[in-house]
């Protein structure tokens, strides 16, 4: 039976390396596959985060050759042959062990977020094409691959003052919601540091989930924020009206 | 003893966050309890993100005619009548409200032409009936529940596992665990506990479920005394991956069917016609399951040996849109794009029925102190579910259990006495496979485990069979008492497994000994030896506890349906009825 050689990173906070395994390449495998064969055969206390195996829950998420990837749903035989699978946690966060990080950082900023706030005595009604976008938003299934990319985060560590382009899709959902009451640029200029982003795109390349984040997402945000920002009458309109731009 | 570790006391403390976990949460957290909730994976990564073709609530925006009673009828026959009927009418009735009110939250459903929620089929439901997103419905689902319970004060414990409920004389009053991380134990202290743990696929070999699933919750409500019902009804959905090895066993949403999806078998016949004609695609899962099943067996299967699931004669463009995950799943995994060729689908165990025996409007399993919601619950949803009527679930009766629990803390005298033996006995449950210098890895039990829970306790049963399976369970649960894990307490799978292991040995040894003792076949329980219904077990529901470390079985009569809501069924043939 043909074999697949990986390199994983095994260690914990006080260092650690890559590991060689080699496991038996079945049709259709996908890196999840291998290392739950090393699990299973080799290394029984190897650390991984996964739940769905279906690219559905953003648990496994980690960097397949230096890419942030899903785990699930990277195909072995997509990968170059005859090369080592490297298999390393995701540099944006502070290692657990293995390939699992701490993430908690995430929880904490979503926590930050104005919540939803429904306009009062509306109707619920609304047409799809309304709500297309919104619901293109609310398809992120929280895997982070998009803030372990994102250089403000990656390169320059900036947790205390950007909240990352995960949680710039998630307001841009609850702003674009033709229900939402709430006007939450102050928050994105001064909280979530919208400023940051210069649009470098990386983190649409890498969304599982096609997520359009920056030309969908973040750029209508920052517009918004600069309408606000420098022309208090529409803001003082918005903030009367519960109206939002565009509408 | 409680100060060598660290402590956690709240009012209510919720052991799982999925949909029912999370609405509990929610409700108890609203009665104005204090909630802590615990659950093994990251917050929203719970089985509920994956459900797909959605929830099941009479809305009635498709088809004016649909009502409650109509859905709790659904219900009651595809459950074959051994249904709760109060948690069935309940279901029925509070459903539209629980997805009206996911709306308010944020929650952003498929719209009609008018701008109300779209509904769509789904097999055993007589209209359409299940408000959806795509085929994401669970995400949206519990996305909203997360968000909105962020914002309510919950306190939540991830990456954290419940290994055992502290008893004070016969009332719940805290829980064991673990951090998942560290390996460090904590206890929490509860004035009432909520079970939300979900299901127990993964004692099986090919699932549509995740690690997650090891029937912690039953085996915990077994463990403090309280009584399971109904394990013997195993959903297999009948359509899941069978191909590449990998994914096998991965859910393909029965919206497929809904949407319109085909069923043929390797001549080309749509079969479903010789098993369900009326109904054809959208029977109930127990019989496409078992009719996929017997095509395979008859010789009339795929090439990897399923059948065949073809949606390609509709539109591409509403394919990706109606069914966007199964596009990729299949596109991805399997190479096949569904908008020009057929899937190949077989069985795969999906669901357990039977759960917690619960207090139909409050919760309450039968130990003080002790409520149980969602899948982890029995009663429901009889001798088989219909597609959507889990998230439904979720949500009526994840209310239910919050306002009960909550309800039963504000009128307990305070926090019970934790007993340091109960605490040493779980510290060394959980240490001893350390200790040991040999013994075998719980890796390779488990896979034994799972063989013989698919080949002898599967889709078709036998007494024959079923005996073997429970020497087999027994002889497995003797080698998993000595296992050895190697490495740290740190993130260690190896030893979170050793202990899984323990509980889906014990909810194993259940759902065996309840179907032996189940001589019929009803819904999802099919005995080649009683191959047909017996009326007189359509008045009964077969009952678990636990006796040291045995499972013992017995029966308990069904409690009866008021005669206004049994006239509903007045037009049904016998069989059924009983
Ligand atoms: C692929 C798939 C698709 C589905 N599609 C649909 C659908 O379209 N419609 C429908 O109605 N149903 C569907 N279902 C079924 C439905 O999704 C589940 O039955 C339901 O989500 C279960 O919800 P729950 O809240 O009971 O448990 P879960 O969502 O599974 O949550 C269980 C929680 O308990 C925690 N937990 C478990 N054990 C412990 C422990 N020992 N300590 C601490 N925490 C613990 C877990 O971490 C988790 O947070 C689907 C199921 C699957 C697998
Ligand atoms: S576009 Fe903005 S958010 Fe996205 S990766 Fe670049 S800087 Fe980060
Ligand atoms: S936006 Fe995309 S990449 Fe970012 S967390 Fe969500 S799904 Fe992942
Ligand atoms: S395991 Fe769920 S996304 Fe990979």
């Amino acid at each position: 039976m043909p074999e697949a050689v990986l390199h994983v990173y095994r260690g914990d906070a006080s260092g650690g390396g890559l590991k060689e395994y080699r496991v038996p390449l079945e049709e259709g495998m996908v890196v999840l596959d291998a290392i739950h064969h090393i699990q299973g055969h080799q290394a029984p206390d190897l650390a991984v985060r996964w739940n769905c195996k279906a690219a559905k829950c953003g648990s496994c998420s980690a960097e397949v050759n230096g890419k942030p990837k899903l785990l699930c749903k990277t195909r072995m035989d997509a990968l170059p042959p005859g090369q080592p699978v490297v298999v390393q946690p995701l540099k944006a966060f502070p290692i657990v062990k293995d390939l699992v990080t701490d993430v908690q950082w995430n929880y904490e900023v979503n926590k930050r977020i104005p919540p939803f706030t429904p306009k009062p005595n509306a109707e619920w009604r609304w047409k799809q094409e309304d709500v297309d976008r919104v619901q293109e938003f609310r398809k992120c299934i929280e895997c982070f691959l998009c803030q372990d990319v994102c250089h403000v985060l990656r390169s320059h560590g900036r947790t205390d003052a950007f909240a990352g382009p995960r949680f710039l899709v998630r307001v841009a959902g609850l702003e674009m919601h033709p229900m939402d009451a709430l006007n939450r640029t102050k928050f994105l200029k001064e909280d979530a540091g919208i400023g940051l982003c210069n649009i470098t795109k990386c983190c649409t390349e890498v969304c599982p989930e096609d997520i359009t984040i920056t030309d969908n997402a973040i750029i209508p945000l920052k517009e918004r924020v600069v309408d606000d920002h420098y022309d208090p009458v529409r803001m003082l309109v918005r903030l009367v009206t519960g109206k939002k731009k565009g509408e | 003893m409680s100060e060598r570790y660290e402590s956690h006391d709240v009012d209510v403390l919720v052991i799982g966050a999925g949909g029912a976990g999370l609405r509990a949460a929610i409700e108890a957290s609203a009665q104005g309890a204090r909630v802590g909730v615990v659950c093994k994976s990251l917050l929203g990564k719970a089985h509920t993100v994956m459900a797909e073709g959605g929830v099941a609530a009479a809305l009635a925006h498709v088809d004016p005619s649909d009502s409650w009673k109509v859905h709790f009828k659904d219900t009651m026959l595809g459950g074959k009548m051994l249904n709760n009927w109060r948690m069935a009418q309940l279901h029925a009735q509070e459903a539209p409200d629980r997805v009206r009110e996911l709306e308010r939250w944020g929650a952003v459903f498929d719209r009609t032409r008018d701008g109300r929620i779209l509904q769509r089929n789904f097999g055993g439901h007589s209209s359409p009936r299940l408000a959806h997103v795509g085929d994401r419905t669970g995400l949206e689902m519990i996305r909203t529940l997360q968000d909105f319970g962020v914002h309510q004060g919950l306190e939540v414990y991830m990456e954290c596992t419940v290994t055992k409920l502290l008893k004070q004389d016969s009332r719940v009053v805290g829980a064991f665990a673990y951090w998942r991380e560290t390996g460090r134990f904590v206890l929490f202290r509860a004035k009432s506990v909520v079970l939300a743990t979900g299901g127990i696929g993964k004692a099986y070999t090919i699932t549509s479920n995740s690690w997650e699933y090891t029937g912690d919750g039953h085996a915990l409500a077994l463990g403090a005394g309280a009584e399971l019902i109904d394990m013997e009804f195993v959903q297999f959905h009948p359509t899941g991956m069978v191909w590449p090895p990998g994914v096998q066993g991965l859910l393909v949403t029965e919206a497929v069917r809904g949407e319109g999806g085909l069923l043929r078998n390797a001549t080309g016949e749509r079969f479903m016609e010789r098993y369900d004609p009326k109904r054809m695609e959208l029977s109930t899962r127990d019989m496409v399951a078992r009719a996929i099943y017997t095509e395979v067996k008859e010789g009339r299967g795929s090439p990897h040996g399923g059948a065949f699931l073809d949606i390609s004669h509709k539109p591409p463009e509403m394919v990706k849109k109606k069914l966007p995950s199964m596009y990729h799943q299949f596109m991805e995994f399997a190479n096949i794009d569904i908008t020009k060729s057929p899937m190949e689908v077989g069985p795969t165990v999906h669901y357990i029925m039977g759960g917690v025996r619960v207090d139909a409007d409050t919760g309450a399993a039968t130990v003080p102190g002790l409520f149980a919601a969602g899948e982890a619950s029995g009663g429901m949803h009889g001798a088989n579910r219909l597609g959507g009527n889990s998230l439904s679930d979720l949500l009526v009766f994840g209310r239910r259990a919050g306002a009960g629990s909550a309800a039963y803390a504000a009128k307990a005298p305070g926090h019970g006495v934790v007993d340091p033996a109960q605490v040493a006995a779980a510290e060394r449950e959980l240490l001893e496979p350390f200790e040991r210098a040999s013994g075998p890895d719980p890796y390779s039990i488990h896979r034994r485990l799972q063989q013989s829970m698919h080949s002898l306790v599967g889709i078709f049963r036998t007494e024959q069979d079923l005996m073997k399976g429970i020497e087999e369970i027994v002889k497995l649960q003797a080698e998993a008492n000595a296992v050895r894990v190697e490495g740290s307490r740190a993130f260690n799978p190896g030893w979170h497994l050793a202990h899984d292991l323990r509980n889906m040995l014990t909810i194993s040894e259940a759902i065996a000994r309840c179907a032996l003792q189940r001589r019929e076949s009803r819904g999802a329980h099919a005995r080649l030896d009683y191959p047909n219904l017996n009326p007189e077990l359509g008045d009964v529901n077969s009952v678990a506890t636990l006796d040291g470390e045995a499972v013992r079985v017995s029966q308990s009569p069904l409690p009866r349906m008021p005669d206004e809501l049994r006239a509903l069924f007045a037009t049904e043939p016998a069989g059924v009825q009983s």
